[in-house]
């Protein structure tokens, strides 16, 4: 049987219209052999969660620049708790002080990704991470 | 600039060359790369000689400074007679805030402000909107209403500086407070000196901060130029940008084309206003990105006049030398700064600037060491303003006018980067033109291949990134201090937003709106009754709203 592919959604929250990280991201993935959908720009955590889970993805990708991630990405997360799909792995990217880091990843974001993280680290993050996780 | 006898002579040495000196040497060491390429990707040639550029004729393709077609520069004295603007981009927080970040940078030198907005107002939104949440004052300054551009400019005299703002969905109504904060000033507004980006077609192109559908959004953009050109005749009504493009992840010839033809559009546009265009193309100016890669950079920039020049003569028919200007402000790549070694990239961004500077700019923002994680620091800021200074100061290079004029490499590159981008602008114009181009996502594509390829030549190290793919170091805590903006600053800032809601005279703001509504409803220039609602203090989303009702908003097709 053919093995089911990773689907990831790769999403721009807030109001933020760089999207170069996010469309490089989601090519690599998808030249990885996942399955990526991109969100395009100007969405709400409502409209990205709501997304994830009509596209049943294994994992979500969160890119923000401009610096309202501490708002957003914890709020994304409180979202798929109320819906239930808090078992998606979640992860982050833009520009991201360190010291934001950890209160992200107490918020449920696995990991986060700041500028010069290679598209390589990232595909490997989420092979071994979705992987490790009960088959739904 | 050689005769056929000498360029016979010089081939036939170079073959020589090329066999004596050259074929040895590589037999026994090749050289370290099997291609050497440009920032862009473009592979440059081992070396360039009077055979490169044996089609150059000085006085058609370079001239003098000041003269047609500009390639040496728009001014006869360039930065002997005056230097570039200073003009470091700002803001965060509150309105206060970056009012002291302003007067700090004055303070020590910087001689144009540059305003950066956050981006609930860089989509018209106030900060109270829902879609603003968590984004008040995080990559620029919060200006909801007239009252908060009143203390932007709090102690900063409008007729004795002059200021840049990076505004473009809502360009006219921000532009328009800045005007209505002036009078409170008591400075007539035709003494007003500044820009305003307003360049909406690379926001559908790359930086996606648009409100309107393209239509309507081009009219309002011709709506400022035809205002500017009756009323402030010191304003820059455009700032046609490649940066965002550059950002994004262009190429240079792409940032170059792209940007070019966003300027013929709007030049068209204006003209189909029928608008003469020796009345509004001297108050166009440019803005591109300096990236790495120094030659490209200059060749970019001293194309860019050279085409200007020859397209608006010889497609608009411009007479006045003006209208052929191409003007421009330059920033640094923020797209090259490392977030390791963040150090480092001082010395990026020396280098970025002295490019700029040897390709001709008017104006130069320098980036900060730490903005791959946040907004500048004072200190980070200052040192970036410093930079400049000792540029313009110590380095000597602006002693004489266009210093790389007449090498074999930079002459030769210029005329290879005029030739890409002029193939690219038939391309576009083939599709049908600019707008055309955005709907069938033409632009979002070449930018996204682009910007994989530059990832992918990262990944695989063709392209060494000091301190991320090569050259590494443990880097255990942040070396650097970050910005620390005020934690009550959301607070105060709704405050003001709330009180001037039930101060004004809200009646006479209701007329203003409904007659703004009226006049969108049909064909008239928006500008003055955008003015009037500003000065009964609507606010920038209250006013936006009346547009977003009557234009509609956009939405684009995500291009992967």
């Amino acid at each position: 049987m053919e093995e089911r592919k990773i689907r990831v959604l790769i999403a721009k929250p807030g109001l933020d219209g760089h999207d170069r990280g996010a469309k490089v991201v989601a090519r690599a993935l998808r030249d990885a052999g996942m399955e990526v959908i991109y969100t395009g720009l100007r969405q709400t955590p409502e409209m990205i969660v709501n997304s994830a889970i009509q596209e049943d993805v294994d994992a979500i990708g969160l890119s923000c620049l401009s610096g309202a991630h501490m708002y957003l990405f914890p709020r994304v997360m409180e979202l798929l708790k109320e819906k239930g799909v808090e078992d998606i792995l979640v992860m982050g990217g833009g520009i991201i002080p360190n010291e934001d880091i950890p209160k992200l990843k107490e918020a449920g974001i696995a990991a986060i990704f700041t500028p010069g993280a290679s598209t390589e680290e990232i595909v490997e993050f989420i092979r071994e991470t979705v992987k490790r996780r009960p088959l739904g | 600039m050689y005769d056929r006898e000498e360029l016979e002579r010089i081939s036939k040495e170079q073959d020589r060359w090329e066999r004596e000196a050259l074929a040895p040497v590589l037999k026994k060491a090749p050289e370290r790369k099997k291609r050497f390429i440009t920032v862009s990707s473009k592979p440059i040639e081992r070396l360039y000689t009077p055979l490169d550029v044996a089609d150059l004729d000085y006085l058609r393709d370079l001239g003098f400074p000041g003269e047609y077609p500009f390639t040496r520069g728009v001014y006869p004295t360039m930065h002997r007679g005056r230097l570039w603007t200073m003009r470091m981009f700002a803001g965060f927080g509150t309105a206060e805030e970056t009012n002291a970040r302003f007067k700090y940078l004055l303070r020590h030198g910087e001689t144009g402000l540059s305003v950066a907005f956050d981006t609930p107002t860089l989509y018209g939104y106030d900060t109270d909107h829902p879609l603003a949440r968590g984004e008040f004052g995080k990559c620029g300054v919060a200006i909801s209403s007239l009252a908060d551009m009143e203390v932007l400019f709090d102690g900063i005299r409008l007729d004795e500086v002059t200021t840049s703002m990076t505004i473009n969905g809502p360009a006219a109504m921000i532009w328009a407070m800045y005007i209505a904060a002036a009078e409170r000033q008591g400075v007539p507004i035709e003494l007003l000196g500044g820009t305003i980006q307003n360049d909406i077609l690379k926001e559908f192109i790359a930086q996606k901060e648009f409100i309107f559908p393209p239509e309507p959004s081009m009219r309002l953009v011709v709506d400022t130029i035809e205002f500017g050109s009756k009323y402030l005749p010191r304003w820059y009504t455009i700032s046609i940008s490649g940066y965002h493009i550059r950002e994004a992840g262009s190429t240079a010839v792409q940032e170059l084309a792209f940007t070019l033809a966003d300027g013929l559009a709007y030049v068209q546009a204006a003209v189909e206003r029928g608008l003469d265009v020796d009345d509004f193309a001297s108050r166009l100016s440019f803005f591109f990105n300096a990236h790495n890669d120094f030659f490209e950079e200059i060749a970019k920039y001293r194309a860019a006049r050279r085409i200007w020049a020859r397209q608006m003569k010889e497609r608009f028919h411009a007479k006045d030398p003006r209208s052929c200007w191409l003007r421009f402000h330059t920033q640094t790549a923020g797209c090259a700064l490392t977030a390791q070694q963040p150090d480092c990239n001082i010395v990026r961004v020396a280098l970025q600037a002295l490019a700029a500077v040897l390709g001709g700019t008017q104006s130069l923002h320098t980036n900060s060491m730490d903005e791959a994680w946040a907004l500048p620091s004072e200190q980070a800021a200052l040192i970036a303003l410093r930079t400049q200074q000792i540029i313009a100061h110590e380095s000597g290079v602006i002693n004489t006018i266009d210093p790389l004029a007449g090498s074999y490499f930079v002459e030769a590159l210029t005329n290879q980067v005029e030739e890409e981008a002029m193939e690219y602008i038939e391309k576009i114009e083939a599709q049908g033109g600019v707008l055309r181009a955005i709907e069938n996502g033409f632009f979002q594509r070449e930018i996204a291949d682009a910007a994989f390829r530059y990832q992918r030549e990262i990944e695989e190290k063709e392209r060494i990134v000091v301190g991320v793919n090569e050259y590494q170091m443990e880097e255990k805590e942040l070396a650097i201090p970050l910005l620390e903006m005020d934690k009550e600053g959301e607070r105060h800032h709704l405050e003001r937003l709330h009180r001037i809601r039930l101060e004004r005279d809200n009646r006479r703001l209701q007329k203003c709106l409904d007659e703004l509504r009226h006049a969108a409803e049909g064909t008239e220039n928006l500008m003055p009754y955008i003015l009037e609602a500003v000065r009964a203090y609507g606010t920038l989303g209250e006013i936006t709203q009346v547009l977003r009702e009557v234009f509609g908003e956009y939405m684009e097709r995500p291009i992967v």
